[in-house]
């Protein structure tokens, strides 16, 4: 299933004329070579390999008017990608977007403290966050809505719902890691 | 999960239009360069004599030198916002309009008196050009910033050094309707020095203020 360059430019700019499917299938081929990119320079540190994999997607789709129709795809896709490899460096190697799960399991190690303390500070953390991603994550996360759900309560799309809690997750996942929840 | 990402992404895929990032820097461009504008014409004024000055040939150097230097620069920066933009066939135009002007100060230069060939360099304001032009040059650059960064730059130390250039220029250009100096070396030197100032702090600050998510 070896795609040419000139398929996959094509591809592009069918999506960049809104066409869904073409989109669907570039975004599918391009996560195969991300993963591939992304794992040999890793050295397998499969987790991380996959959270950039994820975040080079988003950014290729936030940013794809940035691509230039004349030239070909593929260098621009890994530009991005090795600036997303260098972003990561750059921040210690952390692992970008953390389950919520293992954020609760270790406040509740770190305060020692029972669950109903964990989830106060689950609580805290969200607190930190801008308003809307805060109650975008407490609807998804702790009340266990589905996405559809979030979507018609939030009057988003689906789509947008899924990115926006991609984000707040991340920046949640960041503040946890650099201690700044735990640590007030 | 990354499969639900990529049917969330291509839900309500709108169509794009062709081009966006030019628009996007022009726009900044504008903005900037009216705040400069405003300034120069409100806190330093413009050259008393504006009227007249459109017959001397040295006022026109004095715009048309950083405006070509500004138009060019900032087609690197059109490059250098985009991933894997290469700006190597733009930036040697660069050096064209510092030739044009280099020329023009020595021609000017050997007509003149060997007694008046100082005050062709060093001017009255030489001291203060540089960092005047400076300042009309920050409003630019910050709108600059803010353009580049919701683009997409992947060599941020280049980009902010191309940001600066062409904040630099664009603030040369508009404190030339305030400047009244005479001097093609004058030009040269220390309208250069002045555009090269934001250059250089643009790539000091371009890792930090172009960072993107």
């Amino acid at each position: 299933m070896q795609t040419t360059e000139v398929e996959l430019t094509a591809l592009m700019l069918a999506a960049l004329d809104g066409d869904a499917r073409a989109y669907r299938a570039l975004l599918g081929d391009l996560r195969v070579r991300l993963l591939g990119y992304f794992r040999r320079r890793l050295g397998g540190a499969e987790a991380e390999a996959d959270d950039l994999v994820q975040e080079t997607l988003i950014a290729i789709h936030s940013r794809r008017e940035t691509f230039d129709r004349a030239q070909a795809l593929t260098p621009w896709v890994f530009a991005i990608a090795r600036y997303k490899l260098i972003d990561h460096h750059r921040r210690g190697g952390r692992r970008l977007a953390v389950p919520l799960d293992d954020v609760i399991a270790d406040l509740a190690v770190e305060s020692g403290a029972a669950a109903a303390d964990a989830r106060r500070d689950v609580e805290r953390a969200l607190a930190a966050l801008p308003e809307r991603a805060r109650q975008l994550l407490a609807a998804l996360k702790i009340e266990g809505a589905s996405v559809a759900e979030t979507a018609e309560r939030f009057g988003m799309s689906e789509g947008a719902v899924k990115v926006a809690s991609h984000r707040a997750m991340k920046t949640l996942a960041e503040r946890h890691s650099k201690g700044s929840v735990a640590d007030d | 999960m990354t499969d639900d990402l990529l049917d969330a992404l291509c839900r309500d895929l709108a169509p794009r239009p062709a081009r966006r990032v030019g628009p996007r820097l022009g726009l900044a461009l504008g903005a900037g360069c009216a705040a400069t504008l405003a300034g120069v014409a409100l806190l330093l004024g413009l050259r008393p004599d504006i009227g007249s000055a459109a017959g001397l040939p040295m006022f026109w150097v004095k715009l048309g030198y950083p405006l070509a230097v500004a138009l060019i620069a900032a087609g690197c920066l059109e490059r250098l916002s985009r991933p894997a933009g290469d700006p190597r066939r733009r930036m040697p135009w660069l050096a064209a309009p510092v030739l044009a002007v280099a020329v023009a100060a020595a021609a000017q230069m050997s007509l003149a008196a060997p007694a008046a060939r100082a005050a062709l360099v060093m001017g009255g304001s030489a001291m203060v050009c540089p960092w005047l032009i400076v300042g009309c040059a920050a409003p630019v650059f910050a709108a600059l910033a803010w353009a580049v960064r919701g683009l997409a730059p992947t060599r941020l130390r280049t980009a902010g050094a191309m940001a600066g250039l062409t904040a630099g220029a664009c603030g040369a250009c508009l404190y030339g309707l305030h400047c009244t100096e005479p001097g093609g070396a004058f030009v040269l030197v220390w309208y250069s020095l002045g555009m090269l100032a934001p250059a250089a702090a643009g790539a000091l600050l371009g890792p930090v203020l172009l960072r993107w998510r």
